[in-house]
Parts: C-alpha cells; structure tokens; sequence
C-alpha cells in the first residue's frame, strides 16, 4: 500500500528531529525555523524511515496516510 | 502470552503498547502507573507548561479512549513495589499482586533529591513529574527569585522559562562551567554566556554547603559563609533510574536495568526500555543509558517486538535536545568531555562542536543549526574518522584555561555562509552518505 506524509507545518516548533530520521524526506528552513516536507509520496522503501520520522515528532505535526495507488 | 504487564505509565510504555498491538498481540495488557495521570510529555514541563503557552491537561500522550480501543487495563497511582521473577507478579503498593507472562519495564527515572540538609522543604522544589511542574509554577507565579541549584538541562532550562516570567535567577553550580559533566568546561562556556547574556547569575566552582530556611525564603550557603538569598530553590541535580522497586528482584539494576543488545533482561519475557534500560549498543561498542524522549520512543517499540519474539539488537545513535533562550540546542551521539572536542563554528547565536574518541566520531553539539545534526548523525552512525572529519576544525582546548571567557578565544574554523540556501554542513569525509546504521526496525 502506498503511503502519503501529511504535514501539519503550524503545529512545527521546529525540533527538526524529522530531519534526523528521514533527510530523504525532509528538509529545513532556518529562517522560518521549520521542517520543510520534500517528499509527499516518499515510496514504500522510505516508510519505515517516513514512520520514524512521525513517531519522532514531539509536536504531533506528521501524520502518515495510506493511499490508493 | 496471555497478559503482558507495563510497569511505567510513561512514554517508553505507551509505544510498547502501540507496538504490541500494531504487530498482532491480542492478550491482556495491564498498565501500572506510580501517578495519578494517564501518560503525559515531560519535555514541556520545564520549558512551555512552566511558561504558561503549553496547558498542562494539554500534555496527555494519548486520549483516555485510546487506552480503551488498545484494550490496555489501567492501574494508575499504584506504583509497582516488588517483583518476583520466579512466581512471574509484580507487586503493587496497594498490596495487589498483578500476575504476568510477558513484563515490560519502562519506569523512567526519578529526580535526585537534594544533597543538603535543609530543616523546611515548603520552598525547595524539584521537577521530574506533572506535580512538580504545577507546584513548581504556582510558585513561580508570586516570586520574584529563583535560586537553581545545579546547572544542568534542567536547572538551566528552568532558568530560561524563569527569567522569561520576569524573575531573578541564580544558578549555583559546583562544578566550574554549566553543563560541564556532560559537555566540558569550555563548550559549557558557551552556555555561560548564553544564560549570562539573559541576565541569569551563574555562581561556578564553590559548592554549597547547606539550604537555610529564613522566614518567607531559602538560602544557599557556602562555605565561605557567603549565600545567595531567594524565594524559592529549585534542586536539578540529575536524575536516577527508577529501580528500587527492583531491588531484590534477582535482575542486575546497577545504574539501570541491564539488558542484552535486544532490551531483554537475563528473565526470559521480561524486558525494558527508556530512562531504565542499560544495553548494549554494537554502534557504540559499549554498554549505555539514554535518559532522553526520542530513545524512550524508539526502545518502547524495540522492548515490544524483543518480547513478541523478534530479537533484533538495538542500534541507534541517541539524539536529544534542549531549549534555552533562543538556543535551540540539539545533541547527537555520545558527547564525551574527557574525549576529543573541535569547533565546527561557535559565536553568540550559534555553536557546533564534535566530540570524538577512539579515532571515530561519537558525538556533536548543535546550537540553532538543525541541518548539522542531521548530517553527523550519518557520520557518527558511518563511525567516521575523527581525523577526516575535523582535519578543518579548531581544536578545543581540553582545560578551559583561555577559553573560560571565550569571546573569540577559539576561532570559528568553517563557518557556514549565511542564509537558509540549502546547502549541507562542511562536513567532509567517509560517512556523509546515509548509511542506514542507525536504523534498527
């Protein structure tokens, strides 16, 4: 199953503990002081990495959606 | 397994039991808790909830329905007292005995109490718990000083949100720099400043000797005689691993409980994870305890899989962070003060240094530099050449003599070029490739 990362960037405090997990995925903005999401529809062999990154998250801002393909 | 017991109701315990259930377990699961709460975050705690911006009711990890959609039996403000490995119970205060198959122990730690003796407790506060954090900021609330006594994340981050509520802030610290344990004296230097330049009084390098109690304040006392008067004292001297209810148990809980690379303890269907857990970690080559929320995270599902029967070791490279002030500082891998130590870059709004031992890097410091961390999590996960990796970098001092006021002392060796262009940290060398070591599901 396909999978989709959902990212809330209001709730962002800029921990960047996503970027750690998965730089595949994420970026950041040092001027705004939030993660950047790069990838939307990161693939199946980035979602353990995907997961890691939303578990990570102390501010709940990713979620993570199965998609139809 | 019929019925698996979390000892903890913290955030090791909730993701073992997310995990339990995401991988098929459909037993029993029974959750003890010392505290009264459902499981709540601590890091805000010190920083947003003592501000005032976080509400506490808003700290839950989970809703009160989740618990019940996993199936998980609550016994909360009934910490756990005994164990008996052989009759597999765990004893609870209330006098009950919870039978289990399978044990999950992730209690965390607690905060160490303080080392003075001191006749009336009424304004000595310490902050591990939601009780102490809504005592500690009912207090705040009408004072106007705040003594800190040790300068560690906590005391410092304390510090922080005390002086963004208007108070007057010492920190006492013994040793002679701020984060100095675990850090060194001349990066815990830059913590100096930083707290100094917010107005915080940092007393360094003179050990108090007692905690008076004149009318309506405290008092810490030197041995000089000399003192710093406030209206409330805040003990931040570190944190122990939550093992006594252990003691007796026939499981090895010296400075934690100790457990082979894949978090089970020497009882088979007994494991742990979080602040509790010593490992060992094949990244790292050695035994560790990581008293920090992404490794709570990250070894609760661990600990539930190796009880499910997985048996992977646990490899990782811990990363932690703190905020104080405008530094957002995050800490990657084993920072080692005895070990080698160069500046990436350090002036007043950002800091990066490497810590490395063995030849291989093992750790870094971020200061506002997020994209850093990111990278030298790959070098030290790539167990990079320490040689490779700083042959640009300043070498810090291993005394912090000349370096104890450091405005310029030990130069920037490679400074990023301004603005948020994209561009990776200057880092060179083996490693920078993702190399997928630290990953361990």
């Amino acid at each position: 199953m396909a999978f989709k990362v959902i990212f809330d960037a209001e709730r962002c405090q800029g921990y960047a503990n996503c970027l750690i997990e998965a730089p595949e995925i994420w970026e950041f903005d040092e001027n705004s002081d939030k993660a950047v999401l790069l990838k939307e529809f990161p693939g199946d062999q980035l979602r353990a990495k995907a997961e890691a990154s939303m578990r990570g998250c102390p501010a709940g801002a990713i979620r993570i959606e199965d998609v139809d393909e | 397994m019929r019925r698996v017991v979390v000892v903890g109701a913290s955030l090791a315990g909730v993701h073992a039991i997310q995990t339990l259930r995401e991988r098929g377990y459909g037993g029993e699961i029974v959750l003890v808790g010392a505290e009264q709460a459902l499981p709540y975050d601590r890091p805000p705690l010190s920083k947003s909830a003592l501000l005032g911006t976080t509400s506490f009711a808003d700290l839950a990890l989970r809703p009160p329905e989740w618990y019940e959609q996993q199936a998980v039996r609550l016994s909360l403000g009934t910490p756990a007292t005994g164990l008996d490995v052989a009759g597999r119970q765990v004893a609870l205060a209330d006098g009950r005995l919870v039978d289990f198959d399978g044990l999950v122990i992730a209690t965390g730690s607690v905060a160490r109490p303080l080392p003075l003796p001191c006749d009336d407790h009424r304004r000595v506060h310490r902050l591990r718990t939601l009780a102490d954090a809504q005592r500690l900021a009912e207090a705040m609330a009408s004072a106007r000083h705040l003594v800190v006594l040790g300068a560690g994340f906590i005391g410092l981050e304390v510090a922080s949100t005390a002086r963004q509520l208007g108070l007057d802030v010492t920190v006492v610290e013994a040793a002679a720099a701020p984060l100095s344990r675990v850090f060194g004296e001349v990066v815990g230097g830059w913590f100096r400043r930083l707290h100094e330049r917010h107005g915080v009084t940092l007393r360094c390098g003179s050990a108090p000797v007692a905690v008076e109690t004149p009318p309506g304040g405290v008092r810490v006392r030197f041995g000089d005689g000399t003192g710093v008067s406030a209206d409330l004292l805040l003990v931040g001297v570190g944190a122990a691993p939550a093992t006594g209810w252990l003691h007796g148990s026939g499981l090895d809980v010296t400075d934690g409980v100790r457990c082979g690379p894949d978090l089970g303890t020497a009882v088979p269907g007994v494991v742990a994870a979080g602040d509790v857990a010593r490992w060992h970690n094949h990244l790292f080559g050695e035994e560790m305890r990581v008293e920090h929320w992404s490794n709570a995270v990250e070894q609760g599902r661990h600990a539930a899989a190796t009880l499910l029967g997985a048996r992977e070791p646990y490899r990782a490279v811990p990363y932690f962070w703190t905020d104080q002030f405008d530094a957002k500082v995050r800490v990657v891998g084993q920072v080692d003060p005895t070990g080698e130590i160069a500046w990436e870059r350090q002036d007043d709004t950002s800091m990066v240094a490497v810590f490395g031992r063995d030849g291989v890097v093992r750790g870094a410091v971020c200061v506002n530099a997020p994209r850093q961390l990111a990278t030298y999590r790959r070098v030290i996960a790539g167990r990079a050449a320490w040689q490779d990796v700083v042959r640009d970098l300043a070498p810090v001092a291993p005394t912090a003599a000349g370096a104890g006021d450091g405005r310029g002392g030990n130069v920037t060796a490679r400074r990023r070029g301004g603005g948020s262009s994209g561009q990776t940290a200057g880092v060179r060398g083996p490693g920078t490739e993702d190399q997928g070591g630290d990953r361990h599901e």
